[in-house]
């Protein structure tokens, strides 16, 4: 029951990953892949049918589009490089004055 | 008033052939806790460096005093794990700073965000906020973002940046988490934080500049990269 109740700690992440596929896997073979007895309206399962692939693609495109993005937006630290060769000016000058042998 | 105990913090610091840097991230740590009024000590971890790391820090022993800078060296490289794990028997302080000993790391305080929300861990980012990096080309960021992006994916970790290894840990979840992680090298860093997330532990973060390295070569290339990409399957595969 706890295992149940706490999915996150008992299962791995791999774990979650093909239970998850597995369900939206059924789910989707069992709409899609024309069983007998259910009757879909054919536009509904021709749209139905490519699904995963498009999903896939769709997926790539966002990780393309977000690692873009992040790529693009990772911030260059002049101020910070700059104040550190300060702080290791200030440093060799000090420790030098107290007797360290470098 | 709080007591003497409270709120001291262990530095510790691995070091391999750091001469260069040793005594200017100690010199800066030093100012940074005077300047804040922290009680500290900074515990320095050599592992047998040819380059005479160990007697530079000897030097700042005396210098700064045995009660301030412990030198607690190992005969040869065994590992950044072991070196935290053997630093920390050491470690007198109830928190524990974990950062590299060159000086990628700007050296700043993550008190105020620890008090701020009294978190279990605080991670430094640098994804997030005014956080970066410095002196790092294309190719470099874009591995970064990449491999960030993908371990976001599989492991959800609820912490922007994993890699990073500049943290603050109460010293009783290090300990805990110490006990739980098996990983080596980045994987490692990576694992602390996940495991720190199944424990229930608390996670802040402050943004830190990532300035490339001044002295001494980076450690990142095409072995890096696969050893990372099978240390993240496998914590997909076992976390």
């Amino acid at each position: 029951l706890t295992a149940a109740l706490s999915p996150q700690a008992a299962m791995t992440k791999l774990g979650q990953w093909l239970c998850g596929l597995a369900l939206l896997g059924s789910a989707w073979a069992a709409l899609a892949l024309e069983p007998p007895g259910l009757h879909l309206p054919a536009p509904l399962r021709q749209a139905l049918l490519p699904l995963p692939l498009y999903l896939l693609v769709a997926f790539g495109c966002y990780s393309l589009a977000t690692v873009g993005y992040r790529l693009a937006t990772f911030n260059d630290c002049e101020e910070a490089a700059a104040e550190l060769q300060e702080h290791i000016r200030a440093a060799r000058a000090d420790l030098q004055q107290r007797g360290l042998r470098f | 008033m709080a007591a003497s105990g409270a709120g001291k913090v262990s530095v510790l610091l691995p070091t391999y052939n750091e001469r260069e840097n040793l005594p200017l991230v100690v010199w800066l740590l030093v100012r940074t806790f005077q300047e804040s009024g922290n009680n500290f000590e900074i515990i320095i971890i050599d592992d047998g460096s040819p380059d005479g790391t160990q007697e530079i820090a000897e030097q700042l022993e005396k210098m700064y005093g045995s009660d301030k800078i412990l030198l607690r060296p190992r005969p040869r490289k065994l590992g950044l794990g072991t070196a935290y794990i053997h630093g920390m028997k050491h470690a007198t302080g109830n928190f524990i700073v974990i950062m590299d000993a060159d000086l990628s790391h700007h050296v700043s305080l993550y008190f105020i965000k620890q008090k701020e929300g009294n978190f279990d861990i605080v991670s430094g980012t640098r994804y997030k906020g005014n956080g970066g990096v410095y002196g790092w080309d294309l190719k470099r960021k874009l591995i970064s973002r990449g491999a960030n992006f993908l371990t976001q994916v599989l492991l959800r970790p609820g912490a922007s940046d994993l890699t990073g290894s500049f943290r603050l840990y109460r010293k009783e979840v290090l300990q805990k988490l110490m006990e739980k992680c098996v990983s080596k090298g980045y994987v490692f860093q990576m694992e602390m934080i996940v495991r720190a997330r199944q424990l229930g532990y608390t996670i802040g973060e402050v943004p830190i500049t990532f300035v490339d390295r001044v002295y001494g070569e980076s450690k990142l290339g095409g072995n890096e990269i696969v050893s990372f990409l099978k240390g993240l399957l496998t914590l997909f595969a076992t976390t």
